[in-house]
């Protein structure tokens, strides 16, 4: 896996996490980048978070910053914590540059209570219409690499991922679509508006218990 | 005494010799109504530990950090060698202002069970027999050298150490008082080290130690008593040793194939190379400051040390329910301890949920980079440290 660079600039889906995130609880962040994600959960949710990322610098620059986090990687490093280990499992704008998003989210689903997920939504129609109209892969502010040099190994739609969720039995318990601007897409709105509309998703999901 | 130099010790022998008797560090003889059950299940009746602190003891007791030394280290971490005359060997990161900043910190350096700088080792005199241990001395381990620092600890008033953090073998120490004395300990920093000593590292120990013991003033342990010194032999050991401790890279850099003060080869067995020259000069000095039997029982001690062994093969156990928050560090050069083993810890430690932090610093310095001028081992510690200490309510530096 390499390290997303999907541009950052926005912060609507941390400000979104946060909410989500109860007071006090026990956060992974997977591919926690600079730890902005960690350091905005700590300051306002008094969270005890640790942080796993793929590269060494962003490591170094977390814990030099006092953040726990360690060197390593989605796809193979997950294994090691136990069942339940966290309230909060959070994959930010990481999964589709993972090499096997569904045994990742799995995992996730195990280790927290909770899994939170954010990704960019290959089905935004400013990707759909690059598509069509240059016949070449989307390259957009959001998803700014040609693809040749993109992390992104394995992108979806909000409507791929929902299926996903089924797939890996997980129960979608919140779903928030951001548009380019960063503003939240109205949640009564159908799904195949969010999938044309939203830019990026969160989605927080439960494991489905034994019935 | 038994241990009154003869002609054929140096100078700098002779107050090495006394050092290991009578340390000009502060020490706890710890009495024989508190006697050390060894792994070994020997026993040690009475025994001293040698020490250095260095800034303040809080009223609360709770800045304390305990620094362990490397195989061939002791307690000067911080301040001028008595018998080299040298800096302390860890100076770029302990002292006001540095990374473990001695003025918001009370660091406390002890010289090792088995050492020679003053606390008990095979130089110390044996009290039955009024002559130095030698070979009778008991074989240690690293959890036993834990266990002879924990009196210290409650000597000086402490319940819970801050942070006990140390390189190389220091570091095993370190895993070791987390997974002996967990709630002792609030946080943790091995670096450089590994939870195992690996089969390679065994054998450059082994090495070392037939190279000791094939030199026939080391007189079957006994030199000290027939006034000789081993020095060839400890000199040859400490040669090999420390080029594991550096990288081809960093050997390569220093001294390429370069002559040493010479134009052209001289078709002899002089240090020609520079190499060679820094290397046997490497050998010489350590020989003036350590003792030959203190360097068997301290690598034998490495040699024996695995964490996961003694807990079932699941090196997890070690550390279940654990407080205790972690900071590992490796160096990417390091083939001593590569990072791997590094990330073995961690793996370990993730699956008891532990509070971890992992970096691998980037360095060509190999083993020895823990102990050079290394920006972001610095930033890191410093980082990891000064968080910590904010959570556990300890006052920054300067202030108030």
């Amino acid at each position: 896996m390499l390290a997303p660079s999907i541009q950052q600039t926005s912060r609507v889906d941390h400000l979104l996490i946060a909410k989500m995130v109860a007071h006090g609880s026990r956060v992974l962040d997977v591919g926690c980048g600079d730890g902005a994600l960690l350091q905005l959960l700590a300051d306002t949710k008094d969270v005890d978070g640790r942080g796993i990322e793929v590269s060494r610098e962003r490591v170094n620059a977390c814990v030099a910053r006092g953040l726990s986090v360690v060197q390593g990687d989605a796809d193979r490093d997950l294994f090691d914590y136990p069942d339940d280990a966290f309230d909060y499992a959070i994959l930010s704008l990481t999964i589709q540059a993972t090499h096997q998003p569904k045994a990742v989210l799995e995992q996730l689903l195990r280790i927290g209570r909770n899994a939170i997920v954010s990704f960019p939504n290959f089905g935004h129609w400013q990707v759909r219409g690059r598509l069509l109209l240059t016949g070449r892969m989307p390259v957009t502010e959001n998803l700014p690499e040609a693809w040749y040099v993109s992390p992104n190994a394995h992108l979806c739609t909000i409507k791929d991922f929902a299926d996903l969720c089924k797939v890996v039995d997980a129960r979608v318990e919140q779903a928030v679509a951001f548009n380019a601007w960063g503003r939240q897409l109205g949640t009564w709105l159908p799904l195949t508006v969010h999938n044309m509309m939203g830019e990026k998703a969160v989605f927080m999901l439960t494991r489905r218990g034994p019935a | 005494m038994t241990t009154a130099p003869s002609l054929d010790i140096t100078a700098s022998a002779d107050t090495r010799v006394l050092e290991a008797t009578t340390p000009s560090s502060a020490y706890l003889d710890v009495p024989a109504s508190k006697p050390l059950r060894l792994d070994s299940q020997r026993q040690l009746a009475s025994y001293r530990i040698a020490y250095q602190t260095y800034g303040t003891l809080n009223g609360a007791k709770s800045n304390a950090i305990l620094v362990a030394h490397a195989l061939t280290g002791d307690q000067y971490v911080a301040s001028r060698h008595p018998v080299t005359n040298k800096p302390g060997w860890w100076e770029t990161m302990v002292g006001p202002g540095k990374p473990i900043d001695t003025d918001r910190f009370f660091v406390i350096c002890p010289n090792v069970l088995g050492g020679c700088m003053g606390s008990t080792g095979p130089a110390s005199i044996n009290p039955e027999t009024g002559k130095p241990w030698g070979l009778d001395f008991p074989v240690i381990t690293i959890g036993d050298m834990v266990e002879a620092q924990v009196p210290l600890i409650d000597h000086l008033g402490i319940d819970q150490l801050f942070c006990v953090i140390g390189g190389s073998m220091g570091g095993m120490q370190t895993l070791a008082w987390a997974a002996r004395h967990g709630d002792r300990v609030a946080t943790a920093v091995p670096v450089a080290t590994a939870a195992w000593h690996s089969s390679q590292n065994i054998a450059f120990h082994e090495v070392g130690r037939q190279a000791v013991m094939a030199d026939p003033n080391w007189c079957g342990g006994r030199y000290l008593e027939l006034g000789k010194e081993p020095r060839n032999g400890l000199a040859v050991a400490r040669m090999a040793a420390h080029i594991t401790y550096l990288s081809e890279e960093a050997l390569h850099r220093k001294f390429g194939r370069n002559l040493q003060e010479i134009s052209a080869k001289s078709f002899s067995f002089n240090a020609d190379f520079q190499v060679e020259s820094y290397l046997r000069h490497q050998g010489s000095t350590f020989v003036d400051r350590f003792d030959a039997n203190s360097y068997l029982y301290i690598t034998r001690a490495i040699d024996y040390f695995d964490l996961a062994a003694e807990h079932g093969d699941v090196l997890a156990n070690a550390f279940k329910g654990t407080k205790t928050r972690f900071c590992v560090v490796s160096f990417t050069s390091d083939w001593l301890y590569p990072t791997r083993e590094s990330r073995e810890i961690v793996h370990a430690l993730n699956a008891v949920a532990a509070n971890v932090s992992f970096v691998e610093v980037e360095s060509d310095k190999g083993h020895d980079a823990f102990l050079l001028d290394e920006p972001e081992l610095f930033a890191t510690i410093r980082g990891f440290l000064n968080a910590a200490a904010t959570k556990r309510g300890l006052k920054a530096a300067g202030k108030g």
